[in-house]
């Protein structure tokens, strides 16, 4: 009883095409005559010529661009001339922070790919806990029967709609020197200027953007929870705790898994929080930057070893999107498989 | 099961796709530009490009030019008013050889990088221009390798806003202005601020700071790095000095132009370094306490006026440009005495003619002026190099490092050399 809940959980917070892939195709393939197998093939071949020009071309080419040499200057006529073949120069480039023969010195955007690499996991962790913590919260609150919960629902996304850019610079402004949260705490800190100052605002801003999308995700995965299945541990005896870690932590995972791996990889290619509200700086100069921003930095200069860098930065998200899907999600697949 | 894991996957992939695309935009064509002899006697209609015109000086210019040029109209093209996203703009369309912007205004310190891409089009031969009674680091700023790619429109140069209610003569050199942080202390306000955030603004600063001390970033042939000196090494540390000793505000490590101008309209600051666009917001702004209390002068040296950055724009024309000609004359027409002098005065824009500074009229209505002649006289330009977005963040990121504490004077202009050194190999 209980696990028949989670199929339609996880069917209903997945919007990606992998859910008709999953559940659709087993049941339709044994019905399929030859006949009928390629009118199927000839309807979504204009989708997946249009998903190959729009992403298989650009991800095809940035990896072809990162194996070539970026342009020089010709010592002649001092214009640029393109590189040749680099080989895998560009990739030394960033993991092994190489320019030219020496050591990339500080103030080079390869010096700081390794810091930042670190700043981007940081962020990624510590944000998504925050907001899966609060997530879980609203949607807990969300979900009980009171007066007003429609406008509360309404009103808890109005962050979430609010374009990324405009919620930095709102952010900026109240974690600006004059500005209101210095006032509100008494304090006198320089929130742009301090490494975990600056670290904790843009998380805090990211926190209040996104905790919204969160909720809701949870919030669907909660309403999908009968409410026999608590009444019935309640006449069984379970303590509210053992309700919440044995019925509710269970059934709304699937949906919860969902909302982790959103959120997660969002943040991975966070880019307009700290480009707005510190321009990457703070610390040292680059204690807010993210894998994006380097990228963006890059790409002003050197087109071919910004490819490089956005193939790392795809290969890092893809890792971490597998592994979700692998080691934390598999069991969702496997269960809904198995069960039906 | 193993299926269902490898959809799901190609699925994620999918979704994280468009990070990689971001990178793939085309490599510049080569260099030697054979657009460079294509339609250099044609005329027509032309597009000319420039970011957000938020003073309205251009729309009035142009309505002129088509009025007498019913064949030769001029469309403007605003780009956004964000200056890398208007750098961004024509590196993709003069990447894809698109005919359609025709005449650009290129910040001073693209034009190094757009011609060594072979985007502009060498203002020689037919298309040659007079350049005489320009100043000449605007012209300086135009012109890469010996040859003039972009003909100067406005130029730009830093000044020193001062309470003139507070200090009876402006500082001349820094140490004086150091000196006169005591007066700021009786009134219980900072004393000096600049543009000191990490961007462009911080290279301009501490580009001042060292070209001011007697230092220079790069030699002559723009590439080299020279800024590993005793003589840069002391220009930066000043500006570490007086931020570590609170002569400049510990806020003002956060400062653009524009938290800075706020902050001395509300009488916060002594002295602020800033560009002429500040003087009359200053004197009329409502919100401005120090109407009629401030006036500015040259920035300060080490002995004497201090280098100013140069800030403007240029005009240039796209090597793929169908109607050359036309272009040319309207480069003239905007140049042109009667077309700067507007410009002064719907835009604040600092014309590049140098007699216009001169000009009673002028100078009588813009007090500025004059000390803004001797601003730009005295410019040293930033490094006029192809690499220069490279160049800009290896000042800004050790400039900011030095002022943070995290690292010495010494090695903070070491590194600078270092990472102009690699940028310039293009590696």
């Amino acid at each position: 009883m209980a696990v028949e809940q989670t199929t339609p959980t996880i069917d209903d917070a997945d919007t990606e095409p992998r859910k008709t892939g999953r559940r659709a195709r087993p049941a339709r393939r044994e019905q399929l005559d030859p006949h009928q197998s390629r009118r199927a093939a000839l309807l979504i071949a204009p989708t997946i010529a249009l998903l190959l020009i729009v992403i298989g071309y650009p991800v095809a080419r940035a990896v072809w661009m990162s194996f070539q040499q970026d342009q020089s200057l010709d010592p002649a006529t001092q214009m640029f001339v393109p590189g040749g073949f680099a080989g895998l120069d560009n990739y030394k480039h960033w993991l092994l922070q190489q320019c030219g023969d020496a050591t990339c010195a500080p103030g080079t955007t390869a010096a700081g790919f390794w810091e930042v690499v670190w700043i981007t996991v940081f962020f990624a962790v510590v944000s998504v806990a925050i907001e899966l913590v609060l997530g879980f919260w609203f949607a807990i609150i969300m979900n009980g029967k009171f007066r007003g919960r429609g406008l509360l629902r309404a009103a808890v996304l109005v962050p979430w709609a609010i374009p990324t850019a405009v919620t930095a610079k709102l952010w900026y402004f109240i974690f600006a020197y004059d500005g209101i949260a210095n006032h509100l705490l008494g304090t006198h800190i320089v929130w742009f200027s301090d490494k975990w100052a600056a670290r904790a605002a843009i998380i805090v801003s990211d926190v209040w953007k996104t905790t919204p999308f969160m909720a809701l995700l949870i919030l669907a995965g909660l309403q999908l929870i009968s409410s026999e299945i608590y009444e019935a541990a309640k006449v069984d005896g379970a303590s509210a705790w053992q309700r919440f870690t044995s019925i509710t932590l269970p059934l709304v995972k699937p949906a919860l898994m969902v909302a982790l791996l959103f959120r997660t990889l969002d943040v991975l290619r966070m880019y307009d929080l700290p480009a707005i509200m510190t321009g990457g700086g703070a610390g040292d100069g680059n204690d807010t930057s993210t894998l994006s921003i380097l990228v963006v930095q890059e790409v002003r200069s050197n087109f071919n070893s910004a490819a490089a860098l956005s193939t790392l930065t795809f290969l890092f998200v893809f890792l971490v999107a597998f592994m979700f899907i692998r080691f934390l999600g598999a069991n969702v697949v496997d269960d809904g498989g198995r069960k039906r | 099961m193993q299926l269902k894991h490898k959809v799901g996957v190609v699925a994620l992939a999918l979704m994280a796709a468009p990070l990689a695309a971001c990178g793939s935009s085309d490599s510049a064509s080569a260099g030697g530009n054979s657009a460079f002899q294509d339609h250099l006697k044609d005329r027509g209609p032309i597009t000319y490009v420039q970011g957000k015109d938020n003073s309205g000086v251009v729309q009035p210019l142009l309505d002129k030019w088509n009025a007498a040029h019913p064949d030769e109209k001029v469309t403007l093209k605003e780009q956004t008013d964000e200056a890398d996203q208007q750098h961004d703009d024509l590196v993709r369309n003069l990447d894809a050889k698109n005919a359609d912007y025709d005449v650009m205004s290129v910040d001073v310190v693209w034009t190094a990088e757009f011609a060594a891409k072979g985007y502009l089009q060498p203002l020689e031969g037919d298309l040659a221009i007079d350049t005489n009674g320009m100043l000449q680091p605007t012209i300086d700023s135009g012109t890469y390798n010996d040859k003039l790619y972009a003909a100067p429109m406005s130029s730009d140069g830093g000044l020193l806003y001062y309470r003139s209610d507070l200090v009876k003569s402006p500082p001349k050199t820094w140490s004086e202005m150091m000196d006169d942080c005591s007066i700021a202390k009786q009134h219980h306000m900072d004393c000096y601020a600049g543009q000191f955030q990490k961007y462009e603004g911080l290279t301009v600063n501490a580009s001042e700071a060292i070209n001011g001390a007697g230092g220079s970033i790069v030699g002559d042939d723009g590439k080299t790095p020279t800024v590993d000196s005793p003589e840069a090494a002391k220009g930066l540390d000043q500006l570490v000095q007086a931020y570590s000793d609170g002569n400049v505000p510990k806020a003002a490590i956060t400062y653009t132009e524009e938290e800075g101008r706020i902050a001395f309209e509300q009488g916060k600051l002594l002295f602020l370094r800033n560009w002429p666009y500040c003087y009359s917001l200053a004197s009329t702004e409502d919100s401005s306490k120090v109407k009629g209390k401030f006036d500015v002068a040259p920035l300060p040296g080490a002995d004497g006026v201090g280098a100013s950055s140069l800030g403007g724009h240029n005009l240039a024309i796209s090597a793929y440009s169908d109607n050359k000609a036309t272009a040319i004359d309207f480069i003239k027409y905007m140049e042109s005495e009667e077309a700067q002098k507007f410009a002064l005065e719907k835009g604040s824009l600092a014309p590049v003619i140098s007699s216009l500074y001169q000009d009673p009229a002028l100078t009588k209505k813009y007090g500025y002026l004059p000390t803004l002649l001797t601003s730009i006289q005295n410019a040293v330009p930033r490094p006029i190099t192809p690499f220069y977005p490279a160049v800009t963040k290896a000042i800004q990121d050790n400039a900011y490092s030095a002022m943070k504490g995290e690292i010495s004077s010494q090695e903070a202009v070491k590194n600078m050399s270092d990472a102009i050194k690699s940028a310039s190999s293009g590696s």
